[in-house]
């Protein structure tokens, strides 16, 4: 046990820090982001040269095979690059479902002469796409979906709506799930498909977040045409090809803590006063400080535990699943308490308090969205029960009835 | 709502144990399942004897108790790394040894604070466990109020109240004062009274001297501050204990929710039940990691070893707790009976927990690290 990289790792570490310094501009505040300053299109034109130049150096696909523009590095090579670059300017939430869950669905699913014309395209950004899998009836029940694609000659006839796809006001095509079949069991007639998002029919509505953000829409598609040259994987095999592309997903961890919100509520409590006194000085305060500590650096270290069994090659523990859940729920805690430090004047917005309250006020707003995201606290915790701790499934009724007669 | 990967300044990338490290636990672990048994641990739970002899002789010959003591004192030279595995292994299996006040508290008190004499004389007896050895470093929490023991330079007089292995120790290393005293338990005026406690397969007692001879430990340093460095290492050591009893309670719970049967159904399939037990799951891994990453600030030496040590100490106090009360609740009434093994962590779950003080003292200590640390 030690806190070193293997020589392999140093080294590697040592070729992207030197690349990150020739290409890329470090951050000089803790919340700086990439394109301040910037308009929507202008920040978009530049990610998009960012994302061609990481591709040029083989950094947007590290683990993929040469040939289709990737480094045929590790997965731990992954890692080191992403810790890296979390000290530089680079756009984030722009590539990620490409790189993350599309891309490399199409590499696994799609037509020889589709990989060709999307994957280059796809690593240098000059494409991006987005993942159309939820609906207003199928959020933590994927297999609810009740888009439906019906077959026309060569041709797929889709209509219905998609909910809560991130990024899809500027993504180029999108994966979307659909059901082809209605009289098989839910899971068994769902098929998937390439979207091209400026297909007629497409509509695209922002969703207006209660944090005031719009990272998601909604897509709605009336008689959206999709050749069957676009279908992935069979008719009615969906669903596998769901699962293979939230398997790319499991590398990428989602939702970890800020790593320094302990430090942020010292800093908020130093300025706070209880009584008259500090309020850093309150044992109450102390207790909350410790608290926030022990789940955010809990949560780096079990990530440190699931780098480390990749640095030798093997699978990330069963831990990991523990993240999310952890992660979420202290954002929303540590936060809620960090307003509390001022009392009365805490309900009041950054805009009439301070400009120190920020962060928090945002953090706070944004949590009840992470402990949602991505499975909410309760399908993790049946994750943890069935998948970890071997306890079985929920009865369920909806398995072996055709879907509609559900 | 995806934030970014942690940004450790030098990356972590070996947080975990060694294959031989691993192999070691393995042994260790084999050899409790078949000699601490549940009827083993109740021989002293009824007071038929003051600890497991046969337990304690396995440890004992295996290396694995001395695993930190350096070779040159009879120990086995091995590492924290590896005491604490064994203390993970000592913890699930309800070991009802003196390993805590033998290895964690007296012998590093020794390695920290003692003079060569002292170490050359002592840590060989400990280490081949013909000697059990205690301590009783002082605590800021106490009802008790026991005047502070009294240390002339040569001889001892008053009361130390709660002494853990107080009746099977033969060496205790005391706070008197500002002093660290090391008195042979043998030697004259040493009178002690067997406690009765929470948890009877950790007994206690009280031991009052009369002018007994006794010696300053002869380190060099001051004693407010090896006592520091001897409990942050106990916290962490004792955390793996806590790990290890936590992780079994959580399994025998599981299974018996599996094995149960109430309304037609396994009641391990009742949601209720499995986010119970996924939240015991949650707060053990996070218990683990923390008690890891105290494993290697003790066996670095590193600057954050208090930080970590209480870190460990909290997370792993509340997770075994909590998984100990949880277990008797999942069990329904079979587990409030005294047949059942459940209590026996509830019981062991209490001892660890209060040790070496509360969590909510090392909690404390925890936020004056991080405060000190953000200054």
């Amino acid at each position: 046990m030690d806190f070193k990289d293997s020589p392999e790792e140093a080294a590697y570490r040592a070729e992207v820090r030197a690349w990150l310094q020739a290409n890329s501009q470090p951050r000089q505040r803790a919340d700086q982001v990439f394109g301040e300053g910037l308009d929507d299109a202008a920040k978009l034109a530049a990610a998009k040269a960012w994302q061609a130049r990481k591709a040029q150096a083989g950094y947007a696909a590290i683990t993929w095979p040469k040939e289709m523009g990737g480094q045929g590095g590790t997965a731990m090579q992954e890692v080191i690059y992403k810790q890296e670059e979390a000290g530089y300017l680079v756009p984030r939430m722009i590539f990620e479902n490409s790189l993350g869950q599309c891309l490399p669905t199409i590499a696994t699913w799609a037509l020889p002469e589709l990989k060709a014309r999307h994957l280059a395209k796809g690593l240098a950004g000059e494409e991006i796409w987005c993942q159309l899998f939820s609906e207003p009836a199928a959020g933590s029940d994927t297999g609810g979906i009740r888009t439906r694609a019906d077959q026309q000659g060569d041709q797929w006839i889709l209509n219905g709506q998609k909910v809560w796809t991130s990024g899809a006001h500027f993504c180029d095509y999108g994966i979307l799930l659909a059901r082809s079949d209605w009289d098989k069991p839910k899971q068994e007639g769902l098929t998937m498909f390439i979207l091209d998002m400026k297909a007629p029919g497409v509509e695209i509505r922002p969703i207006h977040q209660m944090s005031g953000d719009a990272e998601f829409n909604e897509v709605f598609l009336n008689d959206v045409r999709i050749a069957d040259t676009h279908r992935l994987g069979p008719a009615c095999g969906g669903w596998k090809v769901m699962l293979s592309t939230l398997m790319h997903e499991r590398l990428a961890v989602g939702g970890h803590l800020p790593t320094d919100l302990h430090k942020r509520l010292i800093d908020l409590a130093r300025k706070c006063r209880w009584n008259g006194k500090p309020a850093i000085d309150d044992a109450r305060v102390r207790e909350r400080v410790a608290d926030a500590f022990l789940l955010q650096h809990g949560v780096e270290l079990i990530i440190a535990r699931g780098l480390t069994a990749l640095s030798k090659g093997k699978a990330p523990g069963p831990e990991m699943s523990i993240t999310k859940l952890v992660a979420a729920k202290a954002m929303q805690d540590i936060a809620s308490f960090a307003l509390e430090l001022a009392g009365p004047e805490g309900a009041l917005s950054h805009e009439s308090i301070g400009q120190d309250w920020h962060y928090m006020q945002r953090l706070w707003l944004g949590a009840p969205g992470a402990r949602v995201a991505g499975g909410t606290d309760e399908i993790m915790k049946n994750v943890i029960a069935e998948r970890v701790l071997g306890l079985p499934g929920e009865i369920r009724n909806d398995r072996k009835a055709p879907f509609r007669e559900l | 709502m995806c934030l970014p990967l942690p940004n450790f300044q030098d990356v972590t990338v070996n947080f975990d144990f060694s294959d031989d490290q691993r192999r070691l636990q393995d042994e260790v672990r084999k050899m409790l399942a078949a000699t601490s048994t549940s009827a083993e641990v109740r021989k002293v739970l009824a007071g038929r004897t003051a600890y497991s002899e046969p337990v304690w002789r396995k440890l004992i010959d295996m290396g694995a108790a001395a695993a930190a003591i350096p070779e040159t004192y009879g120990g086995a030279g091995l590492g924290y790394l590896e005491l604490c595995l064994v203390a993970e292994e000592a913890g699930r299996h309800l070991a009802a040894v003196p390993l805590s006040s033998s290895f964690y508290l007296a012998a590093e008190a020794l390695l920290k604070g003692g003079s060569e004499a002292q170490k050359q004389r002592w840590l060989p007896r400990i280490a081949s466990g013909e000697l059990i050895a205690t301590a009783a470093l002082g605590a800021g929490e106490t009802y008790l109020a026991t005047p502070a023991l009294r240390f002339d330079g040569s001889t001892l007089n008053g009361k130390a109240a709660a002494v853990p292995d107080g009746i099977a120790a033969g060496l205790a290393i005391l706070s008197a004062g500002e002093d660290l005293v090391l008195v042979d338990l043998d030697s004259s005026g040493v009178d002690r009274r067997a406690l009765a406690s929470l948890d009877p397969t950790r007994p206690h007692a009280e031991l009052n001297f009369r002018d007994t001879p006794a010696e300053r430990l002869q380190g060099g340093r001051q004693g407010a501050d090896i006592v520091a460095r001897v409990l942050n290492g106990a916290a962490v050591l004792l955390a793996f204990e806590q790990v290890g009893g936590a992780a079994r309670i959580l399994d025998i719970s599981r299974d018996y929710s599996l094995e149960r049967k109430a309304f037609g159904r396994q009641i391990g399939s009742f949601q209720a039940l499995k986010h119970k037990m996924a939240d015991i799951y949650t707060r053990n891994e996070l218990a683990r990691v923390h008690a890891y990453y105290g494993a290697w600030a003790l066996a670095a030496d590193a600057p954050a070893l208090p930080l970590a040590a209480a870190a460990a100490r909290v997370a792993a106090t509340t997770a075994f707790k909590h998984a100990a009360e949880e277990g008797i609740e999942i069990h329904g009434g079979i587990g409030f009976t005294w047949e059942m093994d459940c209590h026996l962590y509830l019981r062991r779950s209490r001892h660890l927990g209060q040790l070496i003080g509360s969590e909510h003292a090392w909690r404390d200590r925890l936020a004056h690290e991080l405060i000190e640390e953000a200054a």
